[in-house]
């Protein structure tokens, strides 16, 4: 590159210039480390609805959340027209019922959320940043479980808007949604947790995809059909501790201990409220794992 | 802005830094080493990322061990490696980015827009980053790095990648950094010539020791080569060898041929300038000869030769560090 003009190296810059391509530096506030952490965790959040992203990557995540909506609706118009004096589901069953609907939007999401920035390499220039690790996790981690909250606990404030226009009992029925909604926050902060370590394993988008799916549904399948050999072979006593091996049944688990809801499992296998702590030990357990496996998994790839 | 102090750092069976003591002041520095001399290393240590194992560091008289993100704050980062995602448009990104560095969103959208077009990205910075190219892509990168204004930025080989004219323009970019903007600049490349044409200062470290650091002038001052080529004519048929006979009875100082492998190095003759008089010496000598001159150009000391012996000597005690 020595093919130039003579030309002698400059020094410093010549203060007393005039520049007409007009750089302004910056004086105004910087926010610093709160405000990033707010900024990412929001970002994300609308991401997972597709908001701020193209429109082909809103129709699934908005198709979901519709899917999810409509048989709350449906209940709901059944039983305003029909004047029942109770809605035909349980608000603590309704995300349980629906745990495929929530499993897809997990699966498409949270790879959406991490692996994005794995694999194209933006994690570097996020903690190039003022933000640290933890502020890292925890804006990812609070944005999936949030999405996760308002995808199952917008059907529920559905159903208990429906029960307050069918003038059904209101005290009866703000506390059966009341428990609903807390069983709803477990499940997402358990089921975001969850998707976001096999979404943070791997880079790929369609691997991250695949393994949520697979955890969730293999777990389930394998727990509800050892569950029903155990029924059948009358060994009851081992339903209440398989139940620790799959998502869906450990919350359903911990709501029939604590939130009185009526248990999925085959007849009599609810954990109920002494066995109930395993079960909440468990929940609480995996949501603190999950928090700390993202945190050693980020410790890797800075930079 | 940089301070080091007898900064180490090594990992089981390597090590990166070795007792490497640096002053950087304001302006352009260039930091220079092969790959795997420690480079990387450097910048993951000065933004607070990596603790050193031993030693001390400042960056804007902040110490990195304890004011990390207070230095991150009001320092810009450029990694050498791709780091967009290619769905968003370049102004999304940089917004995004802006505000991650704590700039409030209408600021985070003033300065997006004035950033990308220093850089020169102008209509494209609404198309997705995924149809950009390298360039582009690297404008991109140089703008997620100054967007908050900081104080000074650190640029992971910004022209790797880049053809020729993308280059020059990427080190014209990195000039304006710091005369137009005020911005001041570390700079990292194992291409050397590259960074005598752009950096104040250079900074040259070989398997994690300091091998040198001083102003780029000092680099290349002492002597100037001249490459000079001349045609033939029936008066002279090899113009060349008549010009060498003429000119070292001149008393002017040849190189023998340095340049061999180049296409044409056989037709370059390369000498000491010492001072003005040399050019119109040189300039005299082939009118004299009625040869044609077809080049008479600076070819200064690379940085390269002043500190290449050295460098044999220093890496031998080495292993191969990996960049990260």
């Amino acid at each position: 590159m020595s093919t130039q003009i003579p030309q002698p190296s400059q020094a410093a810059p010549d203060t007393t210039r005039i520049h007409n391509i007009g750089y302004r530096s910056y004086d105004g506030p910087r926010l610093g480390r709160a405000y990033a952490r707010r900024s990412l965790f929001s970002q994300s959040l609308r991401g997972a609805y597709g908001l701020g992203r193209s429109a082909k990557s809103k129709v699934l995540p908005m198709l979901l959340a519709g899917v999810m909506c409509a048989p709350a609706l449906i209940i709901v118009a059944v039983a305003v027209a029909t004047q029942q004096t109770k809605l035909s589901i349980e608000y603590t069953q309704y995300a349980i019922y629906l745990q495929v609907v929530i499993g897809i939007f997990l699966a498409s999401q949270a790879p959406q959320s991490v692996s994005r920035d794995l694999r194209f390499r933006t994690v570097p220039l996020y903690f190039s940043r003022p933000i640290e690790r933890a502020d890292y996790v925890l804006a990812k981690y609070g944005a999936m479980a949030s999405a996760l909250f308002i995808l199952t606990a917008v059907p529920l404030l559905i159903m208990w808007i429906g029960s307050m226009l069918a003038k059904m009992d209101f005290a009866e029925q703000t506390k059966m949604f009341g428990q609903g909604l807390v069983s709803v926050a477990l499940l997402s902060l358990l089921f975001g947790g969850i998707g976001l370590v096999m979404a943070a394993l791997t880079p790929r988008r369609g691997f991250g995809v695949a393994a949520v799916i697979g955890v969730l549904t293999i777990s389930y399948g394998a727990v509800s059909t050892l569950m029903g050999i155990a029924y059948v072979t009358e060994n009851a006593g081992a339903i209440k501790w398989l139940g620790l091996f799959s998502p869906i049944t450990l919350i359903d688990g911990v709501q029939n201990a604590f939130l009185g809801a009526p248990s999925m499992f085959p007849e009599l296998g609810g954990p109920g409220a002494g066995f109930g702590v395993v079960y909440l030990l468990v929940v609480l357990a995996l949501i603190a794992g999950s928090y700390g496996i993202l945190m050693r998994r980020y410790r890797k790839v800075g930079l | 802005m940089i301070a080091t102090e007898s900064l180490s750092k090594r990992f089981p069976r390597v090590t990166a830094l070795d007792r490497l003591s640096l002053d950087i002041g304001p302006g352009v520095t260039g930091l220079v080493g092969a790959n795997g001399a420690g480079k990387s290393t450097m910048i993951k240590i000065l933004l607070g990322l990596s603790p050193a194992t031993e030693g001390h560091a400042e960056v804007l008289g902040l110490d990195v061990r304890t004011s990390g993100p207070q230095i991150r704050e009001r320092v810009g980062y450029m990694p050498e490696h791709d780091c967009l995602p290619p769905d968003v448009s370049a102004t999304e990104f940089v917004v995004h980015m802006a505000r991650m560095s704590g700039l409030p969103p209408t600021a985070a959208r003033e300065r997006t827009a004035d950033t990308l077009r220093h850089v020169g990205l102008y209509e494209e910075r609404y198309r997705p980053i995924g149809g950009y190219s390298t360039g582009m892509k690297q404008r991109v990168k140089l703008a997620q790095a100054l967007v908050h204004d900081p104080k000074l930025v650190l640029l992971d080989e910004p022209t790797n990648g880049l053809d020729p004219v993308g280059r020059d323009e990427m080190l014209g970019l990195i000039r304006r950094i710091w005369t137009d903007f005020g911005i001041s600049v570390l700079v990292t490349s194992h291409l050397l010539g590259e960074l005598e044409r752009t950096c104040d200062h250079v900074v040259v470290i070989d398997g994690g020791r300091l091998l040198r650091s001083s102003s780029t002038s000092d680099f290349t001052r002492t002597t100037t080569t001249l490459a000079v080529e001349v045609t033939d004519s029936d008066e002279h048929p090899d113009g060349t060898a008549a010009l060498r006979t003429a000119l070292t009875a001149a008393g002017v100082t040849l190189h023998p041929g340095v340049e061999e492998g180049l296409p044409g190095a056989g037709h370059i003759l390369l000498l000491e300038a010492e001072g003005e008089e040399t050019y119109d010496l040189v300039r005299d000598t082939v009118a004299g000869l009625g040869l044609g001159l077809v080049r008479m150009e600076q070819r200064r000391h690379h940085i390269a030769e002043v500190f290449r012996p050295e460098a044999a000597e220093a890496s031998t005690p080495h292993e191969e560090v990996p960049a990260r």
